[in-house]
């Protein structure tokens, strides 16, 4: 089976995040990155079915020269090559082009079965998926708690509001797993090794027929117009102790119908 | 021109391991330290991870890395609050038997402790009355048929109780019968599993949590195929490791550096008395600032000298100036972060008193820096012994 993992490599969770003011964008150049807990997550779940089926796992991702620490993770974990699209022409890319060079590039090779996240780690927009679904045709299964594939057939828990609600599609398909369907392995410091060795395809704009009026700043139809801080919270009632401080929370929290 | 800018394989190496020690927080060690446990939960991930199998080479099922990278490994593991010394040894001890053993013996021990299915470390020199003057030692190995026979006393040697294997220096040449006193004693694989009776494991109360022991041997049996290299020559090979611990423990040292002055400046910054941050006072920030200070540049004397290592080049000086520089730092930032704290300082729950404790280790172990002062003054500016 020929898995595709899309996945992105965000800035690392050390570092601040810092907001350009003329773009309105992160500022991602130029600062340490690695990859998303999200797309470990998702190339979890996909070298979990590749070890029990057999077959290739790609990840295909998009960014700026500092995400190459972030690709070798996935293959150091055991993800068998990958695919980084990587040109200046793309920077600034709204959801829906940035989906258009990932589809592209995922459309270059068959494959069975493409995993992404539910949501990036750093954005949180959760569009890109269903729009790659579209663009390459082949069905979205979303917010998979548990999957598994049986022949030609992929079945997912999917979570809904009340419990959750089992879907089945035919592959090739497109699921995006939630963070808690599984616990991302540590790459083994062979695999770190190992994953110098494998390839990295690179992709710019040209290579996947995008021309530059499809991406980048100047392609993007969504425009970020405003960023800015959530407001401040009331700070909340401190309760002073005066002997009756226990009953009085015990009070706030049988009001609140917490106790 | 020295440029010390990490590759880009020693920055990916350092962000995998990273991750693993961060998901060993503060509650881990501080509950294994109470207990006085072995931390087996994170030395056993490092192993299944092959992490300290770092510096075997690859065709004995380790991954060959140079002492530069392994050094970033323990750093790490001390930067984010952990203690390497339950584990470095089982990255390094192996040195003697990869450097000095047969062919035999590399093939049938390293594999085994790249996987970590052997655990080899522990390392048995010091002596109750022989702690730095090594060439004293007493312990015996009398060579009967294709046996030694063992016998004597060994103190603070650490994760016995841990280890298959133990590296072993015993006197095989009586002190008094010595041309050259640096001869004489000779290095063995001991076999814990098989010792029986004849090896007394006492562990002792300690400061740390070390899992140090005082050994006692009565008439333990070691198949003489086990001795490593020439009978006599047991003290060399040990000085040959000294350099790759030099720089290891430097590390370790930096990494606690790091950790301190984190905590205490955030501490500085966060904590209010009289109506502002303790750290916008001069006598809680400039000691903060110092041994940041004092850590960045032991750290640089730390890469020089991890790069002539792995370079090939002699490297005493700089291996030895790393650690002293490294372990004194690294003292003087547990320090300003207790002051920093004050009375929470001396808290648990705060886990600056732990590692308070275990940095102050590495300005007395594997060596004492009176000592590498010692050396320095001998060896490197040629001044007269002066001990």
């Amino acid at each position: 089976m020929d898995i595709v993992v899309c996945g992105k490599i965000i800035p690392a969770s050390t570092v601040t995040i810092e907001i350009d003011p003329a773009t309105k964008r992160m500022i991602r150049k130029g600062v340490a990155h690695e990859l998303d807990p999200a797309a470990a997550s998702a190339v979890e779940e996909g070298l979990r079915l590749m070890e029990k089926v057999g077959g290739t796992l790609t990840l295909v991702t998009m960014g700026f020269n500092e995400i190459t620490i972030g690709i070798r993770t996935a293959l150091a974990m055991g993800a068998t090559s990958a695919v980084h699209i990587f040109d200046d022409a793309l920077a600034g890319s709204d959801t829906l082009a940035t989906a258009k060079a990932l589809a592209a590039a995922i459309g270059k090779r068959p494959f069975d079965l493409i995993i992404c996240g539910t949501e990036s780690s750093d954005s949180y927009s959760g569009i890109v998926p269903g729009q790659v679904a579209r663009l390459l045709g082949v069905p979205p299964v979303t917010f998979a708690t548990e999957m598994a594939v049986e022949g030609n057939t992929l079945t997912v828990k999917r979570q809904s509001e009340s419990g959750y609600d089992v879907v089945e599609a035919d592959l090739p398909a497109l699921v995006t797993v939630t963070s808690g369907i599984n616990e991302p392995r540590y790459p083994q410091l062979k695999g770190i090794m190992a994953a110098k060795r494998k390839e990295i395809l690179q992709y710019s704009a040209a290579d996947l027929g995008l021309a530059a009026g499809d991406v980048g700043e100047a392609g993007a139809r969504e425009k970020v117009l405003e960023v800015g801080r959530p407001p401040r919270r009331d700070v909340g009632e401190v309760v002073e102790d005066d002997g009756e401080g226990g009953k009085r929370i015990a009070d706030f929290l049988a009001e609140a119908k917490v106790i | 021109m020295m440029d010390f800018t990490l590759t880009e394989d020693q920055v990916q190496l350092r962000g995998e391991i990273r991750k693993v020690c961060q998901d060993f927080s503060d509650p881990y060690w501080r509950e294994v330290d109470a207990r006085g446990e072995y931390p087996e939960a994170f030395v056993g991930k490092l192993t299944e991870l092959g992490w300290l199998a770092a510096l075997i080479p690859e065709e004995y099922g380790g991954i060959g890395l140079g002492i530069t990278e392994a050094s970033i490994i323990l750093e790490e593991i001390n930067r984010w609050g952990g203690n390497s010394t339950a584990c470095h040894a089982q990255m390094y001890t192996m040195g003697t038997v990869l450097r000095h053993g047969s062919e035999e013996q590399k093939r049938r021990y390293l594999p085994g402790v790249a996987s970590g299915e052997l655990r080899l470390q522990a390392f048995g020199v010091t002596e109750p009355d022989s702690g730095s003057e090594t060439t004293r030692i007493r312990t015996t190995a009398v060579r009967k048929g294709d046996r030694y026979v063992i016998n004597g006393q060994k103190i603070f040697i650490s994760r016995v109780l841990q280890s298959d294997l133990m590296l072993l220096l015993a006197r095989t040449t009586p002190y008094d019968e010595l041309e050259d006193k640096t001869r004489g004693l000779s290095a063995f694989l001991v076999d814990i599993r098989e010792a029986g009776d004849a090896l007394e494991v006492k562990p002792l109360d300690m400061m740390i949590n070390h899992h140090t022991n005082a050994l006692f041997f009565s008439d333990l049996e070691v198949p003489a195929e086990n001795l490593i290299g020439e009978e006599g020559m047991g003290f060399r090979y040990i000085i040959d490791g000294w350099n790759a611990e030099r720089v290891l423990i430097a590390a370790e040292a930096v990494g606690d550096g790091r950790w301190f002055v984190e905590r205490a400046s955030r501490y500085a910054g966060e904590r209010k008395v009289f109506g502002r941050p303790i750290g916008a006072n001069q006598g809680i920030q400039f000691p903060i600032a110092q041994a940041y200070a004092h850590i960045e540049a032991a750290d640089l004397v730390r890469w020089h000298a991890a790069s002539k290592f792995d370079r090939g080049e002699r490297c005493g000086a700089e291996a030895n100036m790393a650690k002293l520089l490294a372990s004194e730092a690294a003292w003087e930032a547990a320090n300003a972060c207790i002051t920093t704290h004050g009375g929470y300082g001396l808290s648990v729950d705060y886990d600056v008193e732990r590692k308070f404790r275990e940095t102050r280790l590495l300005t007395i172990a594997p060596v004492s820096n009176n000592l590498v002062l010692a050396y320095l003054g001998q060896h490197v500016l040629g001044m007269p012994r002066s001990y």
